[in-house]
Parts: C-alpha cells; structure tokens; sequence
C-alpha cells in the first residue's frame, strides 16, 4: 500500500515535470515570435535582437529550460504581454471567482449525479434507465457555451429572474461593502452577515453555477452507474438480499459504498474537466475569472498568460488526481 | 404427513441471443421439516441456480422460470410478489454461499453486517443486536469474538470467512438453509469443522437443510437423503444409505468412484472433457454422450424415474433392462 | 501476405461475436435510433451543398435587407447579421464539422497507432519512454492542450484540427499498446519472428492488422466528443474563422445580437447538440454492447 502511494506520488512528479516541459516546447519550439509580441507590432529588427537578449531566447534550449524551471519555481509565470504585469499576480486575481463557480458546480454535480446514476442502475433497462442515460449522455453532449446563452434569453431575457452576467450586481457593489476577506465572495459575504451581498451573489451564481455543472452532472451520472452495475452484480448483494435486507439498504449502503471509489476518481477528473469549461462559460457571463482571462488572452494572444493558466490548470488537475488515487488507496478495505 | 418445502415441475432457462437453454429440469423433490437433504452434481449441473431459484434471486434477464411450483409451508414461493419474498428471504428461508471471500461486504466491519441483520429482521436496538451477533460469533465456534466483530472481510482467513457467512445466515433467524457448497474453497481439515459446525447447528436449531455439495462424501457425512444432479435433471435420489449401496446411474457410480476412500488410492475423475451443452438439447437422456454404458434408446427418449427399492428412485434406461418394475415402459418423448 | 494461422482460427468465434453483438445492438432501441441519425447526418454533409436553399449563404455573400429575420417559410431558421440564410448554413456547418472531426481523429490515429504499436510490441526501455510520454499528454484536461496548442499556432481551422490531434493520440497509443502486448505472444508472430522477418513488417504487417478493430470503433465513439472540441476552439476563436459556417463560430457570432435575435444562436447551437448527442448515444450503446462485462449472456 505504501509503496502503490509511492509510486503514485513519485509518477505525480514525473507527469508535473513532463506537463511543464511540455508548455516550454510549446513556447519555444512552436513558430511564435515570443520577442516580437514583447516589443509589439511595429517594432524594428534590432529591438527584435534586444528583446530577444533580454528575454534570454539568445541562450541554448536547456539554459532556457532551467530559467524556466527556476522561474517556475520561484512561482514566476513571466508578465503578460498585455498589461505587462506579472501574470501569476493576475492569476491570483481571477483565481477565486473561479474556485467558487468550480466549487458550487462540483457539488452541484455530486448531489445530482448520484442519486441520477443509482436510479439507472437500480432499474436497468427500464424507462428511468432510459431517460437518466439519455440526461447523462445529453449532458456531456451539450455545448456549454451554448447553454449558457439558453439560459440567458430564459431567465434573464424573457423571464426576467436572474441577472445576465457579472459576480455581483452593479448597484450593490455602489451601495454596499464588499467584504474581502478570503477573496471567495459567496464565503466572505456569508460569514461578515452580509446577506443583501450573499443574496446577490447567489442569484448571480446560478446560472454559471448550472451551465458549467451540467458535464459533471452527466459524468458523475454514468460513472455512478457503471460502478453500480458491476457491483450489483456481486455475489454480496445477492447474499444481502438473501438475508432479507431491505432494497433500500442493499441499494444506497451496501452497494453504494462499493461504488465510491470510481465515483471520487470521476468527480476528482470532472473538477478538472469544470475548471477548463469554465474557461467556456465565464466569457459568456462576464465571470470574473481565470476563464475571463484566458479567453481575452487568447485573443490578443497574450503567450505569457495563456501558458500561466494553462500550467496551472494542469498542475491543478494532476494533483487532484494524485489526491483522488491516494484517498482510495489509503481506504485500507479497498484492494488496490 | 404434510409437506414442508416441494418442488413440482419446475423447469428454469437462461434465454441468450442463441436461444434459448434449459438448466434445471425437476420434477419432484421434497423435504421435510428438520432434515438435511444433500444436493450432488459437478459444477454447471444447476445446484446454484436451484438455490437461487427458491430464493427468487436469480437475475432476470438472462434467466427464466417457465413453469412449475416450489410449495413452501404451502405456499407457492415462484407466485408471490418480490415485496413478500423480501419478507421470506433472511426471516424463513436463507442461504449460505459458496464463496466467503465475495460474498461478504468488503467495505464493512463483519460485526456490522450482522448487527445488521439482527436488527433488521428481529426490529431490536443496535445495542442488543451488538450483544446478538457476539453470541453468533461465538456459536460458530470463532474465538476472541469482539476482536473478530471489528475486523474488515480482508483481514480474516478463509475458514474464519466462512464462520461468519453462517453465522450471517444463522443471524437472519431463518428456519430452512440452503448451503451452497460452504466448503468449496477450503482446506480439507477446516473442512471437516465447517461440516460439523452445520451438523451440530442444524441439530440444536433444528432448521432444514438443503445442503448442496459437488462431492458425495461430503453429503454422505451429514445428510440422510440425496439428490443426484445431472445437466439440471435429477438422475438419481434416496436415502444415503440406499444410494451409496446400490448406486444404479452411470453418474452416480463415476461420482462415488471420486471420492478417495484409502490413502495413496486412485481416484478416477469425473470425465467432464466431453461438452454437456450437446446433451441439453438431446430429447433423450442428459448424460448420453459421457455415458459408458449408454444405449441406442437414450440418444431418443428421456428417462423417467424409476423406484428401486424404498426412497430409491433413479432415472436410466438401463438400471431396468431386466425389466423390472417401475419406469422401465417409457413413452417416446 | 498469406493469412496468417492465427486469423484463421479466430474466425469462428468472431463470427459468434458478431451474432452476439448485432443481437445486443437490435435490443437497443437508443442505440439503433441513434445510428440512424448519424447515418442521416453523414449523408446530409455528403450532399449539403446541393440541397440548401441559399446556397450563396453559406459563404460571404450579404443580403443586407434581410438581415436579422426570424424564422419563417422563406428562411427556416432565420437569417443573421449580413442577411444570410441560417438554415443553408447550419445545413452546410455539418459538412464541416463531420469533415474536421474526421481529419482530427485520423491524424490522431496516424501518430497514435505506430507509437503504441512500437511501445506493445517491442516492450522494455521503448515501452516505457513512450507510455510515460502518453501519460504526461493523458494529464492534461482534455480541452486545455488543445486550446494551447492552437492559440500558439494561430487560429485557423487546420491547426484546430492539428491541435485535437496533438492532444488525442495518447487515448489510442494507450489502447494499441494493450493489444498489442497480447498479440506479441501469439505464435504467429512468433513464427514471423523465427523466420527473420524484420520488425518493422512484424509490426505493421503482422501486429496492426490483429489489434487496429477496437482502436477503430474507439475512434468513431470519440468523433463526438472531436466535434464538441472544435466547436468549442471555434467559440473561443481559435478554429474556423469568418465567414466559413462552422456552427461553434456560428454561435460565437450570435453573441452580439442573441438576446434579440434567439435564432441565431438557438439553431447552430442545437446542430451541436444533436450531433454530438447521437454520436455519443451511439458510441456509449456500442460499448456497452461491446463490453465483456455486458456480453456475458
């Protein structure tokens, strides 16, 4: 068992490296002209050479590298070649709102997805089977951003019950304190008692909130399912049923905890899958977010900071998985 | 005398895209209250799918029960709905399966899951049924009981696994048992203490047992009457007594021939390279094509059971070639 | 190439694999449906140009005086910002994305089957290097990689497609190589071996042909999944560009005018949907009914 964590751990590290080599070779080795962005459009060829010196893309591959690395280390994602300011300090500007929308999704998704997939399970090829796998299919199959635009000309168009976008509406950011605290919003207005910002905040997380948990819902649905399937097919629950327990215990704790290995595997992997969909849905909504970032980097193609949210959503989703592997694998009644 | 459990004509199939496959064939087969009735046959002959059948917990699809009765203190089992089999399973009739290792809950304590049980079968607090399953525990013979109840599935050994899968089944409070060959994976001397385990249970409880077993030794240990099955057919039935005497199938001569008797003896195996699934859709008898002794009349016409002598029943052509009585006229089938 | 022994004894089980599965698939009814559809769906890219209505639409051509229409019977989807037919377009986006999700998957199969079959079938030091690569590309969230590849190689609708094939490969390198490991050990290969056959024809001579059927139904079960990506890469402006009819761009575009004009974003959006729901349906159906698990009958 120690070993398996280990090994995982130490693999952790490897995938973390090859994943920031990777976004090195994607910086240096893909046709970008790195120095001809610094110095912007109109620039000459000498000041080319200057910046190119300056960013030391004059220096070997692998002294290049070990910059990088260093930089990395010292948490230095570089600056943005937009606002010129240091693209980790932005990150960390954009990082909450994120964590929130991931977060609310998340657990959005564990609430609903569960309980979708063991109805599926536990009526197997009858009309809730049919109609549950239809929803988790269809839910990973719907184009979020499209989604988000739906819900949009819904509630905010045509039923006028939720705000269009934004964190917070813009009459309460002008009347009211915004507390700051954790830089989590929902958090820090909840546990100041501010409730009229608590409020706003929620009916302004809804919608983002539903669009970007609708893949997870889905994927925690199937998985659930499939996991169920195979353990309902185990001699232990016919020997439960055997024993006259009831449905219900056999179904939701005989089986289920059976089944919440791959079930925190999934939802490990769909955190993962959220944080990249947000970058979809944020724009729509004007979420203050990394999303929000990247996608107006990607259109001025600022490198520095598509590489710095690309890093770190990577970095983010590799540990989660390690988390995810390591839990299951320290369950000592688990055989790994 | 009334009949406590009965089986009629029942005939069960597994439907597959090939079509369709029948697995269990018996006509009639009964126990009385208190016995031990011994089920032998090798492995795919149907004993399990017999004990599921009865529990209704064969998964549907595949299988099918297509007809017949299982009278169970007069009642019919194959027509109540699954609410009142719920009731039936753990309270009356309850099984003890064949491998501890699955069949136990990996994800619980084993104390858990006979508090369990306890709890649901006999509504008392959690307290009481702590107090209940130490005592189960106990009863089947495991030493250090509050240290056993804490333990994971995993962190137990085979023989201990087993004791806690009877003593799982004992908890429910079931009158009739079905042990699906309890000692299937175990060592030969934690064998022998399974064996007596039930021996002495089913005496001092004074349930039913139907004790299904792929070797007739170990049935002969401990029950009184026997059923051979092959291919889901019964081909041979009685007391132990007469059934061992006098075996008459084929199969059961090759299945006695299994059992060493003497150290360093050889044992003839059960020849089972030949494929029974051929047998299954003959219309004659099921063990043709394994038989050393068949006949051109057993490729065409299914046996009927016969009377020997007594309870002694058996089902082949040629255990009545002297032409003696019972069912050795047949009608073409 | 003479057939080698080993295929021709798998043949009669094969046969009753395929009964097998052509018996799973006829009790789906989800399944079939959704087979139709994609069926529909593929014919509709084959022919799309010649049956919608405008089809001047589907590329720059503005209609100025007609622009923003709801739906109705000259145009049934409406029209949008330049006076374009959306319904010609939508018609003409499947086309498209069938097309570039195509391109995408072979391209991804192309890097990935040689790298798992050389990994599976050499094994040792070669295995290791490649499989640890494909681990460190698996580690990526699936849309990122693409999504940074194709902001650093400009955005166009070709280096979208090379961008999904960057970030895919790895699923089929992973899969190949577990085949291919398998089929090593088999004796016509071995046989091939004996005789001095060189590696390179053991490997794509003997060892892909026996190992390429499921990494083949793999592949269609993901189109739908390519096809989500690249609507999604289009949205963020990194795929197909003004004025090709790709229905992500479609959207994309529809943001300016949507909360006045639903039908501009409702009907690309719903293409998505439906393409990528069909394809998932029956990719989802056909594991299941290719999945051992199942398959016990």
């Amino acid at each position: 068992m120690r070993s398996f964590i280990v090994k995982r751990v130490l693999l952790g590290i490897l995938v973390l490296f090859g994943v920031i080599l990777i976004t090195f070779i994607l910086t240096r080795v893909i046709p970008s002209n790195p120095a001809a962005q610094w110095v912007g459009q109109r620039a000459t060829a000498e000041q080319i050479e200057a910046a190119k010196i300056e960013l030391g893309l004059d220096k070997p591959l692998y002294v290049q590298l070990g910059r990088y690395l260093a930089d990395l280390a010292k948490g230095d994602l570089g600056r943005s070649l937009r606002s010129h300011q240091p693209v980790s300090a932005e990150l960390r500007a954009y990082l909450p709102a994120t964590i929130e929308l991931v977060l609310v999704s998340t657990i959005v998704a564990v609430i609903i997805g569960i309980p979708l997939g063991v109805a599926s399970a536990k009526r197997k090829d009858h009309m809730v089977d049919h109609v549950s796998r239809f929803f988790s299919v269809g839910a990973v199959s719907l184009p979020t951003f499209w989604v988000g635009m739906f819900l949009q000309l819904i509630f905010y168009r045509w039923l006028e019950l939720l705000p269009l976008g934004g964190q917070l509406s813009m009459s309460i950011k002008l009347t009211h304190e915004i507390p700051h605290i954790t830089g989590f919003l929902m958090f820090d207005s909840l546990i100041t008692g501010n409730f009229v910002v608590f409020k706003d905040a929620l009916a302004h997380i809804i919608l983002p909130g539903i669009t970007v948990a609708l893949y997870p819902i889905g994927l925690v649905a199937r998985m659930t399912r499939s996991a169920l399937l195979e353990i309902l097919d185990e001699d232990y629950i016919r020997a439960a049923r055997s024993y006259g327990l009831p449905e219900r215990m056999v179904l939701w704790s005989y089986a289920l905890k059976n089944s919440l290995g791959p079930t925190a595997t999934v939802v490990a992997l769909s955190i993962g899958y959220t944080l990249v969909n947000t970058f979809l849905v944020e724009a729509i909504f004007s979420w203050p977010g990394i999303g929000s970032y990247i996608s107006s980097a990607v259109i001025s193609l600022d490198y520095p900071a598509i590489m710095g949210v690309t890093i770190f959503s990577a970095c983010a989703y590799v540990v989660l998985n390690l988390i995810a592997d390591v839990i299951i694998a320290l369950d000592p009644r688990v055989r790994v | 005398m009334g009949e406590y459990f009965k089986i009629k004509d029942l005939r069960v199939g597994f439907k597959t895209f090939e079509g369709h496959k029948n697995v269990l064939d018996i006509d009639t087969m009964v126990l009385n209250k208190g016995e031990t009735f011994g089920i032998v046959g090798e492995s795919g002959a149907g004993k399990t799918v017999l004990a599921l059948t009865i529990l209704r917990l064969l998964s549907s699809p595949p299988a099918v029960i297509e007809s017949g009765s299982i009278l169970f203190n007069g009642e019919d089992l194959l027509q109540k709905p699954e609410s009142e089999m719920r009731k039936i399973r753990g309270r009356h009739i309850s099984m003890i399966f064949q491998d501890p290792m699955s069949t136990l809950n990996p994800v619980f304590t084993v104390g858990e899951q006979i508090i369990r049980v306890f709890r649901n079968n006999k509504r008392i607090s959690r307290k009481e049924a702590e107090k209940e399953a130490l005592g189960m525990i106990e009863m089947v013979k495991l030493p250090d009981a509050k240290n056993i109840m804490g333990k994971y599935p995993h962190e137990l050994s085979g023989g201990q696994r087993q004791r806690i899968v009877i003593a799982i089944a004992l908890s429910c409070g079931a009158e009739f048992l079905i042990a699906d060959e309890p000692t299937r994976n175990l060592d030969v001397t934690i064998q022998a203490g399974i064996l007596k385990l039930i021996a002495e249970l089913q005496r001092e409880l004074g349930v039913t047992v139907l004790f299904i077993a792929n070797n007739l030794g170990l049935v002969s240990a401990i029950c009184k009457r026997v059923a051979i099955l092959n291919a889901g057919r019964i081909v041979e039935t009685g007391s132990v007594r007469e059934v061992l005497k006098d075996p008459r199938h084929p199969y059961t001569l090759t299945l006695l021939n299994a059992i060493p008797r003497n150290k360093g003896e050889r044992v003839n195996r059960v020849n089972t390279t030949i494929k029974e699934e051929r047998d299954r859709d003959l219309r004659g008898c099921r063990y043709y094509s394994r038989c050393v002794e068949k006949r051109e009349v057993c490729r065409d016409s299914e046996p009927v059971p016969g009377l020997i002598l007594g309870t002694h029943w058996v089902a082949c052509h040629r255990a009545f070639e002297g032409g003696e009585p019972g069912g050795g006229q047949h009608t073409e089938g | 190439m003479t057939k080698s022994p080993g295929i021709i004894n798998s043949i009669k089980p094969r046969i009753r694999e395929i009964r097998l599965s052509l018996y799973l698939l006829g009790r789906n009814r989800l399944t079939r449906l959704s087979l139709g559809v994609v069926i529909l769906l593929v014919l509709t890219a084959l022919v799309a140009p010649f049956i919608v209505p405008y089809p001047e639409h589907i590329e720059a051509e503005t209609n100025p005086v007609d622009k923003l229409l709801p739906p109705s019977g000259k145009y049934f989807f409406g029209t949008d910002e330049l006076g374009r037919d959306i319904f010609s377009r939508v018609i003409y986006g499947t086309r498209i994305s069938l097309q570039t999700a195509l391109i995408a998957v072979g391209l991804a199969l192309l890097i990935g089957i040689p790298l798992g079959a050389i990994a599976g079938a050499t094994g040792g030091m070669v295995d290791e290097v490649i499989m640890r690569i494909t681990d460190i590309f698996l580690s990526f969230p699936p849309l990122l990689l693409a999504i940074a590849i194709a902001a650093f190689l400009g955005p166009s609708l070709e280096n979208a497609m090379l961008a999904i094939a960057v970030s895919w490969w790895p699923w089929y390198t992973r899969l190949i190589r577990g085949q291919a490991v398998s089929i090593r050990e088999r004796q016509f290969v071995k046989a091939a071996k004996a005789i001095g056959t060189p590696p390179a024809r053991i490997i794509f001579g003997h060892i892909v042909p026996n190992c390429i059927a499921p990494v083949i139904v793999q592949a269609s079960m993901d189109i739908g999944g390519v096809i989500l990506t690249i609507a999604s890469l289009s949205f963020l402006g990194l795929g197909a560009q003004p004025p090709t009819p790709e229905w992500g761009l479609m959207v994309s575009t529809s943001r300016n005018y949507f909360l006045n004009a639903w039908w501009y974003s409702i009907f690309p959006g719903l293409a998505i949907f439906v393409t990528v729901l069909v394809f998932n349906l029956l990719g989802d159906g056909l594991r299941e009914i290719l999945d051992p698990k199942t398959r016990k009958i």
